[in-house]
């Protein structure tokens, strides 16, 4: 056989049927579901008298819309959000997919608690109608976001029509200087390649530094695959990956685990197989990375200044100059400099607990900045209870953090948790875009030891002075 | 669906580079639980000001582009969020074809899906189209997608190139899921398999 990928191995254990033109119908072991692109796919569904074909492989979360106070069980203010949260409820009860409600402990954003509960596993083709569901590649899964219009043809035929993308190889080498997280990788790499520079493509994220990871690094690498335009980034399992995997609700079990682990082993890219297209960066020219635009790929080192638009060619140089404009930054300005207002640390890129505990060991002990919006959100409900067992809760609200329940909160803010015009963040969410955290508002994207040690300054800050 | 097989319409400039979903529509419209009613809140942050009066420089608003069906767009349209509410807005807006030199991938595939139809040209057929398109009411743009190409108001030719499957259902305005449900044969097949092979899946 000739020599695979192995993004390759996974697509040709997926097609359920290859037409003359070599459009396929993939097969999708998981479908994931939130309550903002999922109505009205059920309602088509309705409308044409299908059921969903797979129900114990669709799994519902709502996300999105959820109140992240202690008081959210008391009902939900926005009429719009709760009739979207009840929507969902209502199709996952009456179409008997898998389900937890906001009142369940397990309860949080769709792609933390995917690999929290054991849904996510090597080998499978994984969709949500979900840009950032590239976050399960970190399991040496094929894992990418759809439409809704994709998300009904899943629910009804438990496929996809496709066509196979191209193959990238993203190396990163050697190790990570100390500070230097997966987050500063991920956003290094967008930074390098720009957010178009992987469109067509599905990433494989490979080299030394990145199989030191752990399966939260890997996520955090592979969440951000789409903002550099790829379909899906992956990275093939290892050992780190099957001891996160053993033992988790919906993982097998006993000689089926056994046989899982013997199918998972041979999935890995052939040393012989072709990339049509291969990025290297070494780990040790990475360094602790912010955004400074309203463009993933717009990072810089925390030592450098904030550029001007003529520093950019073509297109760049109104994007960047509109950019500028937007954030409220002048050109020369130290990035050290500027000062913040808030403060986010979770999201589906950091939400997880060692994004909590890396941000807790910055905080420790000390107290944030005063008169900052300041708040931790875990990314799931298991994740908030661990954190409160570790003393990561207590830390976090000594120092004057807000502590919160489970959601995608100020990524994007559909729920009430939005920035006002011109309020600047240090945020450790995906998205930097014009109005993402709130109309006119100012998002620094960074990791979550980044945006602690902002928290503490009340300033874009290297946490290597910190720590 | 509704069919496409050619427009001749308005097309208006939109050059900015990487207009991303969120601005395509923002946030605070994804709260609905239906498809329709989204156009009047197309590239609102652009489009309105904070207090909702009409911002007289957006393109859209200008009275020269009133009725525009075609956007000539920057490079990486309809970057960042899957939401599809991207196309239902800019379809309610009245909008059936985005040129640009590329596209996101998640939101490309939804413009087909709705009888949207993307097409990417070079960076120089772009800036042919951008000027054409400067024109406003003036000129009118020929999109026909049967025989793949684009005229502009000056009669210059411009052929582009579709994937054939996709080109099939949008000129005939085909449910995607009619015709997979044609191969359930093959996808019963596949599962049985692959529960022997993949139990644990």
């Amino acid at each position: 056989m000739a020599p695979r990928t192995l993004y390759d191995k996974i697509w040709n254990a997926h097609v359920a049927h290859e037409a003359a033109d070599g459009t396929c119908l993939l097969y999708i072991d998981r479908h994931l579901v939130h309550e903002v692109t999922s109505p009205q796919a059920f309602e088509g569904l309705r409308m044409t008298g299908r059921k969903v074909r797979a129900p114990e492989k669709t799994i519902a979360v709502p996300d999105h819309n959820v109140p992240t106070t202690l008081d959210r069980l008391k009902g939900i203010d926005n009429e719009e959000s709760r009739i979207q949260i009840d929507a969902l409820d209502t199709n996952a009860r009456e179409f008997g997919v898998v389900y937890y409600p906001v009142d369940d402990v397990r309860q949080g954003i769709v792609h933390i608690i995917g690999p929290e509960q054991g849904w996510t596993l090597p080998g499978m083709t994984i969709v949500c109608g979900d840009s950032h569901t590239a976050t399960h590649g970190a399991f040496g899964s094929l894992a990418h976001g759809i439409g809704t219009s994709e998300v009904e043809h899943v629910l009804a035929t438990q496929t996809l029509i496709q066509k196979k993308s191209k193959n990238m190889k993203v190396e990163i080498t050697g190790q990570l200087s100390p500070c230097v997280t997966a987050k500063d990788i991920t956003l290094a790499v967008i930074g390098e390649t720009g957010t178009a520079g992987g469109t067509g493509y599905v990433i494989e994220y490979c080299g030394e530094a990145i199989r030191s990871l752990s399966m939260e690094g890997r996520m955090t690498v592979c969440n951000m695959a789409i903002e550099g335009g790829a379909r899906a980034g992956m990275i093939a399992p290892d050992d780190t990956t099957f001891e996160y995997c053993h033992g988790r609700p919906n993982a097998p079990t006993g000689e089926t685990w056994g046989a899982a682990v013997a199918y998972w082993k041979t999935l890995f890219s052939d040393s012989t197989a072709h990339f049509d297209k291969i990025i290297t960066m070494k780990g040790e020219d990475i360094a602790p990375v912010v955004t400074w635009g309203t463009s993933p790929e717009d990072v810089l080192p925390i030592t450098a200044s904030v550029p001007a638009a003529s520093d950019f060619n073509g297109g760049k140089v109104a994007a960047a100059q509109r950019s500028l404009e937007y954030m409220g930054l002048t050109p020369g300005t130290r990035l050290q400099d500027v000062t913040i207002d808030a403060v986010f640390i979770g999201s589906c890129t950091n939400g997880r607990i060692e994004d909590l505990r890396a941000a807790a060991k910055v905080v420790e002990g000390k107290k944030i900045q005063d008169g900052l919006i300041a708040m931790v959100v875990p990314g799931s409900g298991l994740v908030r209870l661990q954190a409160e067992q570790e003393g990561l809760a207590d830390i976090f609200k000594d120092a004057g953090f807000e502590w919160r329940l489970a959601g995608c909160s100020m990524c994007l803010g559909m729920n009430p948790d939005q920035l006002g015009p011109q309020v600047r963040c240090a945020s450790t969410s995906n998205r930097n875009f014009e109005g993402r955290q709130g109309r006119e508002s100012r998002t620094h994207l960074m990791s979550p030891a980044m945006a602690a040690a902002a928290a503490l300054t009340g300033k874009l800050t290297d946490v290597r002075e910190i720590l | 669906m509704e069919k496409f097989r050619k427009i001749t319409a308005i097309a208006a400039p939109m050059p900015l580079i990487n207009i991303d979903t969120d601005m395509i529509i923002p946030k605070q419209f994804l709260k609905t639980i239906k498809r329709s009613g989204l156009g009047i809140s197309a590239f609102h942050e652009m489009r309105y000001h904070l207090d909702g009066s009409d911002n007289p420089n957006f393109i859209l608003n200008k009275e020269a582009y009133q009725g525009v069906n075609i956007l000539v767009a920057g490079d990486n349209f309809g970057c960042g969020s899957s939401r599809e509410h991207a196309p239902w807005a800019l379809l309610d807006f009245g909008i059936r074809c985005v040129i640009s030199t590329s596209f996101a991938d998640i939101f490309y595939n939804n413009c087909f899906k709705n009888g949207i139809l993307p097409v990417v040209l070079t960076e120089d057929e772009l800036l042919l189209l951008m000027k054409d398109a400067e024109k406003g009411s003036n000129a009118r743009m020929v999109v026909d997608l049967e025989n793949q190409h684009i005229q502009t108001s000056d009669g210059e030719v411009i052929t582009f190139d579709v994937d054939q499957h996709r080109k099939h259902c949008l000129i005939n305005g085909l449910d995607d899921i009619g015709l997979t449900l044609e191969k359930v044969t093959s996808i019963d097949a596949f599962e049985t398999q692959m529960a022997q092979s993949t139990p644990w899946v």
